[in-house]
């Protein structure tokens, strides 16, 4: 039976990650890789959160929870969110607890998508923005941030992307992989067109935690905002917890009531222990959090003014763990540039060409990872760039 | 600035000032003289490696000691306590609340030679009252390390 021509068509058609082939391509290289090329903490869940997800089964709370999640949680959630980023919800009906952002942005393209509504988003970005709303049978609609901007969304080129037929737009800032910000100006700016054109915002601030120099704004806390905006966040950088695989989305009742549609049929729930630890992560979890974004600023300042002494220029990310250095100094394309660095100097950067057509030029440098060992990345792309001019 | 060398320095007392410098984005010079001026004020006391001191014969036996003390009118604990500071095999020593006053850490070769010193050298000091030894059977942690290796663990190597 050939299963090729059985796969849905609109799943058939969506390409691979790239940065699922470059995944390959460092794994046939040997253990001396040094890779900036990873989009997680390297620091381990601090123990205080990972004892609370143990002390959550020695109790025996091993069951499902509310589809929401637990009551506890949202209400900690709500709490954190007011007092953070200053918008208010109900622990009741405006919060829902998901399977990491990965989850929350899958239920909220499925939510408010009809075939063939339109979703505004910024490029280069996160992998997996334009196949979901791809899978939600949604139109993904690239706006491209410019370097020369620092790489921050233009709201003009917001503006001239609207249609008829938008339904929202999507921002993510601080950005992977940019690291770029906005500043209150242009959110403010971004929120009024929004308004102006009665478009839904959805907002990954899975990063905010990490703003390195001034201090980060929600668009959910604009004026007039609150009701048309589903503000996303989770514990998976902040909080090192990736492999807790938790999120949630707060937002107007009728659109967290939707999600909880979607995912109370093909979730149920998250996980009770991740819950667990993400409510000790959410009480207690800042001073270790402030520790852990103390040492990316260093990590940061250092890798931005190497890469722009060898001759890669990079502005300066304003947060997040990336860096996005403009490599075409080199005279190579993005994936020939990270392909010969990994081959002839063993330093694994992610192609930028992977975030959107528009990385064509940049590489993705992850900064998630010890000093020494950027340090050491840099000697090798130092060397490299010397060879190859 | 200070606090900042300093934690680091707690961490890794073998980075070079120059490595500091690149984490702090500072001049190496201004680290190397901060640094000098700890090491003068005496905030810095010295370098040591964590070790496992069980490689070392003089290390093999250790013992804390808990001694209860008569304070005196004037200095109170301190002058007995300067006076135990004296004895190079008292590796650590700390006033305590509680149940006694000084906890003392113990070095020597063999038990024989811990149970010597605590006999002959410290219980006769006037102003001890009495001591306690308790023999260390294993350490687990010394200075925030663990002493067994933690088996370790990868990230993928790529990922978005
Ligand atoms: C911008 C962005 N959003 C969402 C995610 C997914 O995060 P989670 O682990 O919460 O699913 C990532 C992870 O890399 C990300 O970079």
């Amino acid at each position: 039976m050939n299963m090729k021509n059985r796969i849905a068509q609109h799943i058939a058609v969506l390409p691979k990650s790239g940065i699922r082939d470059f995944f390959e391509l460092v794994n046939t290289m040997g253990n001396d890789v040094i890779s900036l090329g990873i989009g997680e903490p390297d620091f381990v869940t601090p123990w205080h959160i990972r004892e609370s997800a143990i002390f959550a089964m020695e109790k025996g709370h091993t069951s499902y929870t509310s589809n929401l999640g637990l009551l506890s949680m949202r209400k900690e959630v709500c709490k954190y969110v007011e007092k953070n980023y200053k918008v208010r919800y109900n622990p009741v009906n405006e919060c829902i607890i998901t399977v990491g952002v990965s989850e929350a942005l899958d239920l909220i393209f499925r939510a408010i998508t009809t075939p063939g509504d339109e979703i505004i988003y910024h490029e280069p970005c996160y992998v997996s923005y334009s196949p979901e709303i791809k899978m939600a049978h949604g139109v993904p609609v690239a706006v491209v941030t410019k370097e020369k901007n620092k790489f921050a969304l233009d709201p003009k080129d917001f503006e001239k992307a609207v249609t008829p037929k938008t339904k929202a737009i999507l921002l993510n800032f601080p950005c992977n992989p940019t690291g770029a910000s906005l500043t209150p100006e242009d959110v403010r700016e971004i929120a009024r067109i929004a308004i102006k054109h009665d478009l839904i915002v959805i907002t990954d601030e899975i990063y905010s935690e990490l703003t390195y120099d001034a201090k980060h704004v929600s668009i959910a806390s604009m004026p007039g905002m609150k009701q048309r905006t589903i503000f996303l966040h989770g514990f998976s950088k902040a909080y090192a917890m990736t492999g807790f695989r938790m999120g949630y989305a707060c937002g107007p009742a009728d659109l967290i009531d939707a999600m909880m549609k979607i995912h109370q049929y093909s979730m149920l729930c998250a996980s009770i222990l991740a819950q667990e630890a993400a409510i000790e992560a959410l009480r207690n979890g800042r001073p270790e959090m402030e520790r852990m974004k103390t040492e990316y600023c260093r990590r940061r300042n250092m890798i931005v003014k190497r890469l722009n002494q060898i001759g890669l220029k990079c502005v300066m990310p304003k947060g997040a763990f990336y860096v996005f250095p403009n490599i075409s100094s080199s005279g190579l394309s993005s994936k020939e540039f990270a392909t010969r660095l990994l081959q002839e100097e063993k330093v694994a950067v992610v192609p930028g060409t992977a975030f959107g057509e528009c990385g064509e030029g940049y590489v993705r440098c992850a900064y998630a990872t010890s000093f020494e060992d950027i340090e050491e990345a840099m000697r090798r792309i130092e060397k490299f760039m010397k060879k190859i001019k | 600035m200070k606090k900042d060398i300093i934690r680091i320095l707690r961490e890794n007392a073998r980075l070079s000032d120059k490595a500091i410098a690149a984490r702090l984005g500072k001049k190496e010079k201004l680290v190397s003289d901060t640094i000098k001026s700890l090491e003068k004020d005496g905030t810095i006391k010295g370098y040591q490696a964590i070790i496992d001191e069980s490689v070392l014969p003089e290390l093999a036996v250790k013992a804390i000691i808990q001694v209860k003390v008569r304070p005196e009118r004037e200095g109170g604990f301190d002058k007995i306590a300067k006076r135990l500071c004296k004895f190079p095999e008292v590796s650590s020593l700390s006033l305590m609340s509680g149940g006694y006053d000084l906890g003392l850490e113990v070095d020597g070769k063999t038990l024989q030679e811990v149970a010597t010193f605590v006999s002959s050298k410290l219980a006769p000091i006037d102003g001890i009252i009495s001591t306690e030894t308790h023999f260390l059977l294993k350490k687990y942690k010394v200075s925030g390390k663990t002493m067994e290796n933690d088996e370790t663990f990868e990230r993928l190597k790529v990922s978005p």
